[in-house]
């Protein structure tokens, strides 16, 4: 038995230690919001946060994970700056890897709430979007900085 | 008709609906709600219900290019509903949904980029009846003239009396009214919703995480399934351990298929290593010796061997051999991948006479069809569940996905999931062909093109689709932007001006599956022409703009968007040094796009950066702008991610590319800033999915050439091509 606490909720789960967390979120909490992209921790759509930091639910093994806060998107506050900056925007098209991107940009809001263009260069080039939503992801940033810099919650 | 009891039951639940049946001669209207029940019952474009809802039901599928928002603004603003009274559902598969365009009847299918301006006219009829019938409905509540009746937001007001009633209170008795024949529709001036930037409906459900994709579909007690792949096209399996693969813990069975074998257990996690403990080997397959240079030698090969008459225009031959100047130029483009997000997979439960499949799909006829004929059971009784995809890019209509699912639940009589790896979703990819291209063109002594000859060879869609489709050798799916469909009002050829062309194709006979990819053959096509016109354009002494100019003197269209994309950009406005600009313009689904690039070249390591996109799009009337902005974006991202990086690696006969630490695609990094300007000119509706892909490449590389002199007839520019270019230069 594996013991999570997932969005402030604990979680006891019957499965193999080295299962990726990505799908034990998935598969046995039935929390979807967190996707499957590549598994290598390539393109971040199954990013959560961990400990508050943005990490690769598909690398991790779910044993690694317990004792643990972690974060999904379903459990970012639904007036986070984040997801009240994406609808604003209309940053989304198919939105798969959208959960992904917004828990990065979270984590990073959180680290350095009004990052310079470089950062959010650097720290979204490691996220992947096949439609091309890359530049409302970044006017989408900048909205959000100004929500959270307006008071607007921050997890 | 007699009143029964069911029926009035019928309406009571219901209330107004409206429903259209499309056939190749067009359309009728219905009013569903008043068919008799037990009688065929057509499905719901929307319906109107008492609790004061419009809720309108889309057959196309949402992957992302905001069709159940355009097409639900479309009925809303005809209906004179409220937008914030209007909720949107995903349809079934039925005929009712089948896409207007003539080359794609009687399927309901999301391609082309073509719901929109094929819907548009249908639904403005369908909600324009809906909106004749309530004001008919009130008028008669009250006993006024109609005339003195106006609806708006959802409501029927009559000004005189300051009377007015919601649409709910007046559906049902609407319901009871004949559909008039021929409503009139509201003037563009009049619309509210239509050319609005309009939020779109389903961004909120996918921010909150809540929106379910074909991943994300549970059923209870279900399984899954994984493929073991053969690694090599046309590779068998020699032995596999069914044994050891039945002992891990949670596999149920070992289902042999022709697409490989399957593993079906009762977690993903089982399944995957239920696969690894299979251990299947695989013969060599067709081609071992298939690798990256071996499919350019052959594509070189083939353009020397005879193909196909495509299309013929005047005496090109004779032009090249009377012109005052002529160039012979060959142009590559390699296979690229989809790798759409969310990867491939579906759910399928096959019953005694029942099947239901839960699918990310853009072809819900296809999938009807293919469904029903593994699990045994006719169409009708295939019901198609169609989630949010992932992306879609073409790929999607394809029903592969769900044959591998229906076969696996039929096989095990369990709800079944089958899962792709994204390296399954690589390696097994139906690519966006490469190909191979040889032009040919004449200036006379006054440098205009007199003569222009064409060959083509590339892989063919039809071929496992459709093969009846390919006419005397001709797969005119790979010849977009060449040439026109025989039966579509779509115009797909080559625009320009030219008084002698003759276009030659030949089906390449390399066994690598490809598939339609945004823009299907326009892109790799556009390439070519866009390029090919460039160079003419360099040989005449001629400006790009004006040499284009010149030749589209017929298309109004082409003519605004160059100019107004030429001057967004300051075309002619001095650059730095290593930098460069350039021009290219494709038609294709309707729309006319143009495009300048400006882009920076480092000499010394030869990295292209793109630094700015200014666009010019012409689709007639931008139903949702917000949309359109968005959707050119994607498409010009997209297509930089294949000029700048994207080519599939192939060894041993198959795939060697494998996930996206060796498939590159484009980065927040690498992304320019991308200019949309739309222009109203056109008065057809022209798509907006796809048309942003074609100039992108070629404007791109033309902004190259420009920067550096050097010509580079092949993508991707990557650094080190465009270091050799640049080298051979200066030799």
């Amino acid at each position: 038995m594996i013991s999570l606490n997932v969005n402030g909720k604990t979680y006891r789960v019957d499965v193999s230690d080295d299962m990726p967390l990505l799908w034990v979120i998935r598969d046995y909490l039935k929390l979807t919001g967190t996707k499957f992209g590549c598994g290598i921790g390539e393109c971040g759509a199954c990013t959560v946060h961990i400990n508050g930091k943005a990490e690769r639910s598909c690398t991790i093994p779910v044993k690694e994970a317990q004792g643990k806060k972690i974060t999904t998107i379903e459990g970012l506050p639904q007036n986070h700056p984040v997801k009240r900056a994406w609808i604003q925007e209309q940053v989304v098209q198919c939105g798969y890897c959208q959960p992904g991107i917004m828990m990065q940009v979270a984590a990073l809001l959180s680290e350095s709430p009004k990052p310079n263009a470089e950062k959010i260069i650097n720290t979204m080039d490691n996220v992947i979007c096949r439609c091309g939503t890359h530049l409302r992801i970044k006017r989408g940033i900048r909205t959000a900085v100004q929500i959270a810099g307006k008071g607007g919650k921050q997890s | 008709m007699t009143t029964s009891i069911s029926r009035r039951t019928f309406l009571k639940a219901t209330g107004l609906t409206i429903a259209v049946s499309v056939t190749p001669f067009g359309f009728s209207l219905m009013n569903a709600s008043a068919q008799k029940e037990g009688s065929f019952k057509p499905n719901a474009w929307f319906e109107i219900t008492p609790d004061n809802i419009v809720t309108t039901v889309i057959g196309s599928s949402e992957m992302g290019q905001g069709t159940h928002t355009a097409l639900s603004m479309i009925i809303a603003d005809e209906l004179e509903a409220d937008w914030k009274k209007l909720r949107v559902k995903q349809g079934p598969a039925s005929k009712e949904f089948s896409n207007p365009h003539p080359t794609l009847q009687p399927l309901q299918i999301t391609v082309q980029s073509s719901s929109v301006r094929m819907f548009y006219g249908p639904l403005r009829k369908a909600a324009a009846a809906g909106r004749v019938m309530l004001i008919k409905a009130a008028a008669s509540t009250w006993k006024v003239p109609e005339e003195e009746c106006t609806a708006f937001k959802g409501t029927v007001t009559h000004k005189k009396s300051n009377r007015s009633l919601t649409y709910g209170q007046l559906c049902l008795k609407a319901a009871k009214l004949d559909i008039p024949k021929d409503p009139p529709l509201k003037k563009e001036s009049d619309f509210r919703y239509i050319g609005k930037p309009m939020a779109r409906l389903d961004i909120p459900a996918k921010v909150e995480g809540t929106a379910v994709y074909g991943l994300d579909v549970s059923v209870p007690d279900m399984h899954y399934a994984v493929f073991a792949r053969p690694p090599a096209y046309g590779a068998k399996p020699v032995s596999f351990d069914e044994k050891s693969a039945l002992q891990v813990s949670g596999v149920v069975k070992v289902i042999p298929a022709p697409m490989g074998i399957a593993v079906c257990a009762k977690s993903l996690d089982a399944a995957w290593k239920g696969r690894k403990a299979l251990n299947v080997k695989w013969d060599n397959g067709a081609l071992p010796q298939m690798d990256n240079d071996f499919i350019e030698k052959t594509l070189m090969e083939e353009l020397d061997k005879p193909g196909s008459k495509a299309m013929e225009k005047g005496d090109a031959r004779k032009a090249l051999e009377g012109a005052a100047k002529k160039i012979k130029l060959t142009y590559f483009v390699p296979y690229v991948a989809h790798t759409l997000m969310e990867p491939i997979n579906c759910t399928a439960y096959v019953q005694k006479d029942q099947c239901d499949v839960w699918a990310p799909t853009q072809g819900q006829t296809v999938a009807q069809l293919v469904a029903g004929e593994v699990s045994g059971l006719p169409p009708d009784k295939v019901k198609i569940h169609t989630t949010y995809l992932g992306c879609g890019l073409g790929r999607r209509a394809t029903p592969d996905f769900v044959a591998e699912a229906v076969i696996a639940s039929k096989v095990t009589g369990k709800p079944v999931k089958v899962v792709w790896t994204r390296e399954e979703d690589i390696k097994a990819d139906r690519f966006r062909s490469a190909t191979c291209q040889r032009v040919e063109g004449g200036l006379d002594g006054q440098g205009q093109l007199i003569g222009w000859y064409h060959k083509a060879v590339a892989g063919s869609i039809m071929k496992d689709i459709a093969p009846q489709e390919i006419k005397d050798g001709v797969d005119i799916m790979s010849l977009w932007g060449l040439v026109d469909f025989p039966i579509s009002p779509d115009e797909n050829r080559i625009l320009y001006g030219v008084p002698n062309l003759y276009i030659e194709f030949l089906i390449s006979g390399l066994p690598v599956p490809v598939d339609a990819w945004r823009s299907i053959q326009n892109g790799p096509n556009a390439f070519v022409t866009e390029c090919f016109i460039d160079e003419m354009a360099h040989a005449a002494g001629k400006d790009p703009l004006q040499f284009r100019l010149e030749l589209l003197k017929e298309r109004k269209g082409a003519q605004r968007v160059l100019q107004v994309a030429a001057e967004k950009a300051g075309w002619g406005k001095p650059l730095l040094k290593g930098q460069g600009r350039g021009i290219a313009q494709h038609h294709c689904f309707g729309t006319d796009v143009a495009m300048v690039a400006e882009i920076a070249v480092n000499e010394k390591d030869g990295r292209v950066k793109v630094n700015r996109v200014v666009v010019a799009v012409d689709c007639g009337l931008a139903v949702n702008p917000d949309t359109v902005e968005a959707q050119i974006q994607g498409g010009v991202i997209i297509a930089l991610s294949t000029a700048l990086k994207e080519e599939v690696r192939f060894a041993n006969g198959g795939v060697k590319s494998a996930n996206f630490d060796d498939y590159g695609v484009l980065r927040m990094s690498e992304v320019p800033s991308i200019e949309v300007h739309i222009v109203k000119g056109n008065e057809m509706l022209g798509g907006i999915g796809e048309p942003g892909v074609p100039p992108t490449a070629p404007a791109v590389a033309n902004a190259v050439f420009n920067a550096t002199g050097a010509r580079i007839r092949r993508i991707p520019l990557t650094p080190e091509r465009v270091l050799a270019a640049i080298k051979s230069k200066k030799t």
